[in-house]
């Protein structure tokens, strides 16, 4: 494949046949009788891993996945085929299939199709990251190796490279056809070190919607690579987090993983529409602190969680979820969206061709405050000051939320002290939010390795947030 | 679909490689959701994943597609060998020696060629009975998200560059129900399942559906505790969560590089002596059996822990040679790459009966449901978000929720002084009811 493919309509007609014409017949096909609304998603993506490990690049694989997947809809019943082979008579048996389920008539319907300009231009490159020279990648991967072994403590070092470019072409029930070629890209640095018989591990990484330049640009592989040396390295000094109720400060950036858990999930319009949410029906009111406004914004140029169009053809945008403390907005796809009388948001998102979309987030973060972050920790008399995250999981009915701290301290008379290993956050998702006191004027996004799952589908998002301070949390750790 | 492979296999050293191997699944899916008594989802699929992995001397590299076509395949050699001539030789790299190789294929009776005819209507009806009986089993079941049957039938081919070739087909069927119950503007969600290669060992969808409704209703008043360390015991489902957790950290790949802390613990006590563990792919119709592993190596049954005593990892080749141990033949395919992975893992069951083991706990806490990633494999620091019941003088007396159990994994091992009696195979990893001496529960 070449670096930039500017026209997915031309590359699924060139490739597969998929001309106008045909695409109408498809779509007319799954939009018969009492269908109310059909969409096709043509799929096509390439992806390369290369993982360094012991020193040398021994994993190195290609993947191509192709497909196609045809929705029908008839009130809340949603008929949904897929094939991974896109020849014509699969598409039109697809097509079939998703209509019969959705409706049992056997009329059939026509649609002109049209296609239309992207709405935004987000992350069009001159080279993706797939198709930039594999040489220089494995060289990159050599140094960080290098770099990371210059401290004798670390004894091992695993350093990948995934990179993706997805070409998508989404035909809806109006006949609008919109296409899409989307790169991503990601490098991730994990290393082992050992002192006095004990051994950890230490991850950094970094990535988005970007050509493979951008690890090279601005010091960022260096960086990814002393972080992950640092990370390990502060974990063999940790001591066993203190077990309980505590105030907690969260610091800038990865964090924002509290908004995606505690929030997020609970604010997507199925939950909502189904009435699973704890947040269900609290439109219009106050579910947080006053201080607190947090946006789901696809439209940010080269995030991960960005996008130029969800995967139902809406174009993203910036959704403002909670504005001074007050619910004001939910994420939608299509379906939700028409079920609850709401317009969509450009959050219908799929992993893949192989699955129908549903409602979920892009880069999700709490606008800046007015607070100095040094002056929030020197506010708190004890409590836990976490900087690093590694994963989060939440039960949207009642709330409930855990992630777990890679990096934390203590906070012990205003001042950041002892590291501790091993603390997970518990909490409830509406009261949270109330309890922010404090928020810093210091809003980060993360590095960009962001992977959220829902009904089994993963896809790239983005948080972010200020340094913030809240009034209890429990924290889960071994020290009584 | 051997000869699809062989020709591969063929086109691959034509271009350089000096050995080769190629996989590929063929599959079917289909699923029905129902909610609230009306059909919500149907769908309907079908994938083929094919891959290739080749040695150029010592070097490694591999490729996969979803597209069989004849340009496709050649790219796919293409791009194999072409990725490895840059990758770095490694001195242990190769497939099994070809005396290791199954030599025949037991039949494991894996397939269940009538189960999947069914029609949409059967299945959505069988779905609906499931939710129905959730939905009718108590007044405080207000909601639901749905009920969902699927079923999957897939075959699998599998060869080598040196001689090897094996395929086999499966069948697999689930039922899941997941209602919400509610009192006082309180709502609480749990799920009950029955999963089985043959549509005929599925639990009757209102046995189901009833199951689901009682585990949903007893989480209704749920409350925090006080923080406190406690004996801890784990209901089946959460103590298979361990065992997998351990088996993670008996793996290969793991281990020699180091990410483990079970490294060099082969023969030492790694549990108290009510733990034995054992992987088992030999168990006909069993979910996780197969009739070779990912490298063409007869499957079998494998101790992993003898009465507390670490008595195997689990290897692949690749990973063998490193330890300097041979395959425990673990390895595992998946359409994209090598891994490893267990077959049917079980924690072997104990004498006491469930109930003995809660009875015998004055202050403590129940298990039911963990979440959160709070698990390091390279030190065993533990620390998961956990849904349960409080245990008060033997009985469980109200349900909690919002608190972490932690602990170290080597120690919540050491620590397991109670083995329940009630194993059951339900899932690809299973265990009885496990009592822990001590761990910390943080709550206020």
């Amino acid at each position: 494949m070449t670096g930039g493919i500017a026209h997915p309509e031309r590359f699924f007609a060139d490739r597969f046949g998929l001309i106008p014409s045909r695409l109408e017949r498809l779509l007319g096909s799954a939009l018969a009788g009492r269908v109310e609304d059909a969409d096709l998603y043509l799929e096509y993506r390439v992806n390369e891993e290369l993982v360094l490990e012991e020193g040398a690049v021994k994993t190195a694989s290609r993947h191509v996945s192709q497909g196609a997947g045809v929705r029908a809809q008839s009130g809340e019943r949603t008929g949904y085929a897929h094939t991974d082979d896109l020849a014509l008579p699969n598409l039109e048996e697809a097509a079939r299939q998703a209509r019969a389920i959705a409706d049992r008539s056997s009329s059939s319907a026509v649609v002109a199709v049209r296609s239309g300009p992207r709405p935004h231009d987000l992350y069009s490159l001159e080279l993706s990251p797939v198709a930039a020279d594999l040489s220089g990648k494995l060289d990159l991967l050599r140094r960080i190796d290098r770099a990371a072994r210059a401290d004798p403590r670390v004894r091992q070092v695993i350093a990948s490279l995934w990179s993706e470019e997805q070409i998508t072409l989404i035909a809806q029930a109006s006949g609008w056809i919109v296409g899409d070629v989307r790169p991503l890209t990601r490098l991730n640095v994990t290393v082992i070190a050992e002192e006095h018989g004990k051994r950890e591990v230490g991850h950094h990484g970094g990535g988005g919607r970007v050509p493979f330049d951008f690890f090279i640009e601005e010091g960022r592989w260096e960086r990814y690579s002393s972080e992950a040396v640092r990370q390990a390295l502060l974990k063999l000094t940790a001591v066993d987090a203190p077990a309980g109720t505590f105030t907690v400060v969260l610091g800038p950036g990865w964090p924002g993983i509290l908004l995606h858990e505690a929030v997020g999930h609970g604010l997507e319009g199925d939950f909502n529409r189904k009435k699973l949410s704890a947040f269900s029906g609290r439109m219009g009111q106050k579910v947080a602190s006053e201080l607190v406004t947090v946006v789901d914004d696809g439209t940010l140029p080269n995030r991960r969680g960005s996008l130029n169009m969800d995967d139902e053809g809406t174009p993203t945008r910036r959704n403002v979820l909670i504005e001074h403390g007050v619910l004001v907005g939910y994420m939608q796809d299509r379906l939700n969206a028409r079920l609850m009388g709401m317009a969509a948001t450009g959050n219908g998102r799929r992993e893949s061709f192989a699955y129908p979309p549903m409602p979920r987030m892009t880069n999700t973060f709490m606008l800046a405050g007015q607070d100095d972050p040094a002056e929030i920790i020197r506010s708190v008399a004890y409590g836990l000051y976490a900087v690093a995250f590694g994963g989060g999981q939440v039960d949207i009915t009642n709330g409930k939320f855990v992630f777990s701290a890679s990096e934390a301290y203590l906070i012990e008379g205003g001042r950041v002290t002892a590291p501790v290993k091993g603390a997970t956050l518990v909490g409830n998702g509406p009261e949270v939010l109330t309890r922010v006191s404090r928020v810093g004027h210091d809003l980060k996004l993360d590095e960009g390795v962001g992977t959220c799952g829902k009904d089994g589908q993963s896809v790239p998002v983005g948080v972010g947030l200020p340094t913030i301070r809240v009034d209890g949390i429990t924290v889960g750790g071994t020290d009584v | 679909m051997t000869d699809l492979l062989q020709d591969l296999l063929r086109r691959a050293r034509a271009r350089g490689a000096t050995e080769a191997d190629a996989f590929v699944v063929k599959q079917r899916h289909a699923s029905v959701q129902v909610r609230l008594g009306q059909p919500e989802a149907v769908a309907h699929a079908r994938e083929q994943r094919l891959s290739l992995r080749v040695f150029v001397g010592k070097a490694a590299a591999s490729a996969s597609t979803s597209d069989l076509s004849a340009g496709s395949l050649e790219r796919l050699v293409d791009e194999a060998t072409g990725l490895a001539r840059l990758t770095a030789a490694d001195p242990l790299a190769g497939l099994p020696d070809p005396g290791d190789l199954s030599t025949g294929i037991p039949a494991l009776d894996l397939c269940d060629p009538d189960g999947h005819a069914v029609t949409v209507e059967e299945k959505l009806a069988l779905a609906t009975r499931a939710e129905a009986a959730a939905l009718e089993a108590d007044p405080r079941i207000t909601n639901s998200e749905g009920a969902e049957l699927f079923d999957r039938q897939a075959e699998y081919a599998y060869a080598t560059s040196h001689g090897f070739a094996g395929t086999y087909q499966t069948s697999s069927f689930s039922l899941t129900v997941s209602p919400i119950a509610a009192v006082n503007g309180e709502m609480q969600r749990d799920s009950w399942y029955t999963l089985a290669r043959k549509r005929a060992r599925l639990e009757p969808p209102e046995q189901v559906g009833r199951t689901a409704a009682r585990r949903a209703v007893r989480r209704l008043g749920a409350r925090k505790v006080r923080t406190a360390e406690v004996p801890v015991i784990f209901d089946p489902d959460n103590a298979a969560s361990l065992v997998r957790t351990l088996a993670g950290a008996a793996s290969g790949p793991a281990l020699y590089r180091g990410a483990s802390f079970l490294l060099n613990r082969v023969g030492k006590r790694i549990a108290s002596s009510a733990v034995t563990i054992v992987d088992d792919g030999t168990l006909p119709a069993a979910l996780g059996s197969r009739p070779f592993d990912g490298e063409g190596l007869p499957i079998r049954r494998t101790v992993l822990v003898q009465e507390g005593v670490l008595e195997s990892y689990l290897l692949d080749t690749y990973s063998g040679k490193k330890l300097g141990l041979p395959s425990t033949h673990h390895a595992a395919r998946d359409g994209s790459g090598i891994s490893v992975a267990t077959t049917n893992l079980y924690l072997a069951p104990g004498p006491a009966a469930p109930e003995e083991l809660i009875a015998s706990v004055k202050k403590g806490f129940y298990v039911t449901e963990l979440i959160g990633f709070g698990v390091n494999l390279v030190t065993g620091d533990y620390s998961r978000g956990a849904v349960g019941f409080w245990i008060e003088d033997g009985q469980l007396a109200y349900p909690v929720e919002e608190v972490t159990v932690a602990g170290n994994l080597l120690e919540i091992f050491r620590a397991i002084d109670g083995v329940g009696s009630d194993l059951v195979l339900r899932n690809r990893t299973s265990a009885p009811t496990v009592r822990v001496a001590r761990m910390v529960v943080a709550g206020d």
